[in-house]
């Protein structure tokens, strides 16, 4: 794997507009790896979360828009509780899953979404599943 | 103030870890007097703690001993141990000081430091210099080789004190020294200058729930550790954890636990970890040869004199396994310390089933240091560390005249560094003395004449 | 004592039995959870980019309703109490975010109710003590896991009642009913929230952490004051059973019904036949009902 950087891509508009969007500082993260050691999710995710910050500080969103992570990110709060810079990662982890379904749309269709599902989930995961999964 | 009174050529050092010590015998053999003035009942700091130093793995008490003695021994150096310095007055030339001495319980001039009421005393508890893993009696010296070698009694733990039963040590001293009644003392020195050594302590881990301190038997400090390898500890240098006396087989090592953290804890580097993080793995290795030690670190830092090579040591000889990343979790389940990390070289998360942890915590400044700084006119920073008059030209100088520092209390220092500093500080102090005993001008007359 | 109180969607729902367990079991310690008159869903997570003014609109519409009715805000639902605890923060300490919301919502609110959980009621109104001395049963025989899950506690700058790496509410709650606490690590890692929409394998690896680390530490239940905690952990147990040999399904109660059965309430309403993990046949076997 190479990346090409440059100051075109480093400086580029999504980063600015996700650091805009979320309050976060991307170069505030000095890649601790604080976040990633504690994510209860970490284990089913392609990329960890402090790569999620990485890529982007390097300009790469591509890379970290079409990963699984951004999905699995539960807002439990678990690293900006712990991060020793403050750096509020479900705040960004929302930022990229907004963006990205302005443009591509839902993630889930209530639709399709199967019977027994409808019937049981208690009114709270839908509405929070909304609110993550549908822009 | 009293100009017509020529200025003292004597020092006070406050603290005497090994930069106190250091300051004390250089300014000492150079023919001034020195008052030291230590917290504690005798001198030597937390160097006296530790194990093995990095990164020549000198034996730590075997290189301070030497320089204990010689300050105990030391004709111009006046020791005043278990006291502390509540007040000072006058200016550079003419300092006053008060100097408090916690009533001891026991007469030192009488006390020949035979033991025999350490022996006896039938009262154990905890020791806090062996950070709370062995006892100590409630009559206790810190170590065997104390400079001085003279006990104090625990009031707070002693059953005469306590429930007003025992008195064993006074029966069993031989020269009657036992003084239960002893009241807290008071003395002035007049000093020309001040160093200030209070050093540093180490940053409440307890704050740092997720890494399981206080609450995880097995989970200790980085100096509890030193204790575990100090042929004088609790375990006579045996690595054994503090649950069950078992030999560790894995151990975790955590740097930066409370440091580099600015919204957590601490925001500055503690520069110290790095090294003897490397050295407690090398050393656990040392004496468990079929263990596996593991390092979650950020960065590795050894920028001093062969202190890289000391790294690459560890990894290479000693086979120690670094990992890059922190560690978010540590708990309990059954007899293993379970810890959560991140390896963020090969972007993974990690999960050590480990037989203990160990944590490098943030070095910050003694407590009382800001009281120091207050009755001193001193400025700290906002950790508490004392503010040098200028970081880069005037480190050991403050923004008082005569008033001198040296050590961690400015900032975390290493062992070399701080005794570097401490000899610039004696240096200091001895470019004033020789100012006011003349001596320049003497020197200017044989340089300039036939010096015969 | 009166105290308004916001039951939110799902205990107005699926979880009834939790919001009726509450509001008896709080009339048995004299104190009425005065249901709001007029409420709205809270949002059920709260919005975390800066520029989602209108998801903070819902939340504080309750926050409005709540101040014509007293100083406090008394909140069964730990997801509703972590949202509404933390738009009432933005409207109490952001201006711009504050003038913004009262403009859309025709209000002029300034976050001055204060938002409680259940669990602070009993620690600060009745207390522990009190509390004790009411219990009717001997729940001595029981042992509980605590679950805290992640939106009672966290972000503590926010929610900071309680110390969120080592918490102790809910055990002292534990304590006070008489029942034994099972303690255990993972007592606030996620369940796996709203993932369950979209990956349940997620979901039920994450909520399996969680219930084989309780029944470890031989727990005979868990309580949560969390419907979407409650859900997870107790709807997928059987799909876990399959998964992972050895795996002993666990009960998974909401802390009001712990509180109801403790106080001897007649539990027939509190739908203790609704959970999908029977808790029925472990509190008979304690003679707990």
């Amino acid at each position: 794997m190479r990346i090409r950087l440059s100051a075109a891509k480093v400086h580029n508009d999504f980063i600015r507009k996700v650091e805009e969007m979320s309050g976060q500082d991307l170069l505030k993260c000095y890649q601790c790896g604080e976040c990633s050691a504690g994510c209860p999710a970490a284990f089913a995710m392609d990329l960890l979360p402090n790569q999620v910050i990485r890529l982007l500080q390097l300009g790469e969103y591509d890379t970290v828009l079409q990963s699984k992570t951004i999905w699995l990110c539960a807002a439990c709060q678990q690293c900006y509780t712990r991060c020793p810079k403050g750096v509020d990662l479900s705040r960004i982890m929302e930022v990229l899953r907004d963006l990205l379904m302005l443009e591509q749309g839902d993630k889930i269709v209530i639709e399709k979404l199967p019977a027994e599902t409808l019937a049981e989930f208690p009114q709270q995961a839908f509405i929070s599943g909304f609110r993550k999964y549908t822009a | 103030m009293s100009e017509d009174k020529a200025p003292i050529t004597r020092v006070l050092i406050i603290g005497a870890g090994i930069a106190g010590i250091q300051a004390a015998l250089d300014i000492a053999n150079s023919g001034y007097e020195v008052v030291l003035v230590e917290r504690e009942p005798s001198i030597g700091g937390r160097m006296l703690q530790l194990s093995e130093t990095f990164p020549t793995l000198d034996c730590a008490q075997c290189i301070l001993t030497p320089r204990t003695v010689e300050a105990g021994h030391h004709e111009r150096i006046r020791l005043m141990t278990f006291s502390e310095v509540t007040g000072i007055t006058g200016d550079i030339g003419h300092f006053t000081a008060t100097v408090q001495r916690k009533p001891a319980s026991v007469n030192w001039d009488v006390c020949t430091g035979c033991g025999l009421c350490q022996e006896k005393c039938p009262t154990k508890v905890t020791s806090p210099f062996d950070r709370g893993m062995g006892k100590r009696k409630a009559i206790y010296t810190l170590s065997p080789q104390a400079v001085p070698n003279k006990p104090v009694i625990d009031r707070e733990a002693c059953t005469w004190f306590t429930r007003g039963k025992c008195r064993l040590c006074e029966k069993v001293c031989p020269v009657h020294a036992i003084d239960y009644e002893q009241q807290a003392s008071t003395t002035q020195v007049e000093v020309g200058a001040v160093i200030i050594a209070t050093g540093y302590t180490l940053y409440g881990l307890e704050n740092l729930g997720e890494y399981g301190y206080g609450q995880v038997p097995d989970v200790v400090d980085g100096l509890a550790f030193e204790r575990l390898l100090s042929a004088s500890g609790p375990t006579a240098g045996k690595v054994r954890r503090p649950s069950d006396g078992k030999e560790p087989k894995q151990v975790v090592f955590i740097q930066c636990a409370g440091s580099r953290a600015p919204e957590t804890a601490m925001p500055y580097c503690s520069k110290i970890c790095c090294m003897y993080t490397a050295k407690h793995a090398m050393l656990y290795k040392h004496r468990v040869h079929d263990g596996t030690a593991y390092i979650f670190y950020i960065d590795v830092r050894a920028a001093g004199k062969r202190y890289e090579e000391f790294y690459h040591r560890a990894t290479e000889e000693d086979r120690v396994l670094y990992v890059r990343g922190k560690v978010a979790r540590v708990f309990r389940e059954g007899d293993q310390v379970v810890v959560w990390g991140s390896d963020t070289l090969s972007g993974a998360s990690v999960e050590i089933a480990a037989d203990m942890v160990v944590l490098a915590p943030a070095m910050i400044p003694h407590p009382e240091t800001l009281r120091l700084a207050e009755m001193f006119g001193i400025p700290a920073n906002e950790y508490g560390f004392l503010l040098p008059a200028e970081d880069n030209i005037l480190p050991v100088e403050t923004v008082r005249p005569g008033v001198f520092v040296a050590g961690a209390v400015t900032s975390p220092k290493d062992i070399p560094e701080t005794v570097a500093q401490a000899s610039a500080a004696a240096a200091k102090v001895l470019a004033l003395f020789a100012q006011w005993s003349g001596v320049p001008e003497a020197m200017g007359i044989s340089v300039g004449a036939d010096a015969s | 004592m009166r105290i308004p109180y916001y039951p939110g969607c799902t205990l107005n729902t699926k979880a009834k039995g939790f919001d009726r367990a509450a509001r008896q079991s709080f009339a048995a310690l004299g104190i009425e959870l005065a249901e709001l008159a007029s409420w709205n869903c809270c949002g059920a997570t709260f919005p975390l980019s800066r520029d989602n003014l209108l998801d903070l609109a819902g939340p504080v519409r309750n926050l409005v309703s709540a101040a014509a009715e007293g100083d406090k805000l008394a909140v069964a639902c730990s997801t509703c109490f972590n949202v509404l605890k933390r738009s009432n923060l933005v409207m109490r300490n952001e201006e711009d975010k504050r003038e913004k919301i009262n403009f859309f919502i025709e209000a002029d609110y300034a976050g001055q109710v204060e938002v409680v959980h259940l669990l602070e009621v009993l620690r600060d109104e009745v207390g522990w003590d009190t509390l004790a001395k009411a219990v009717k049963k001997d729940l001595s025989a029981l042992a509980v896991a605590p679950y805290y899950g992640c939106m009672f506690l966290r972000p503590p700058r926010e929610m900071g009642f309680d110390n969120h790496e080592n918490p102790q509410i809910l055990e002292n709650f534990i304590r006070a009913l008489g029942a034994q606490v099972a303690d255990y690590p993972h007592r606030a890692e996620c369940c796996g929230n709203y993932i369950a929409a979209f990956d349940l394998d997620t979901t039920q690896e994450m909520s399996y952490l969680i219930l084989a680390s309780a029944r470890k530490a031989s727990a005979d239940l868990i309580v949560t004051s969390c419907p979407l905690c409650q859900f997870n952990l107790d709807r997928w147990q059987q799909d876990l059973a399959m998964k992972h040999g050895g795996f002993r399904p666990i009960p998974v109660l909401y802390d009001s019904q712990l509180l109801a059965i403790a106080l001897g309430l007649d539990v027939t309403p509190f739908d203790l036949d609704r959970h999908y993990v029977d808790p029925r046949p472990v509190l008979a076997e304690k003679g707990l009902i």
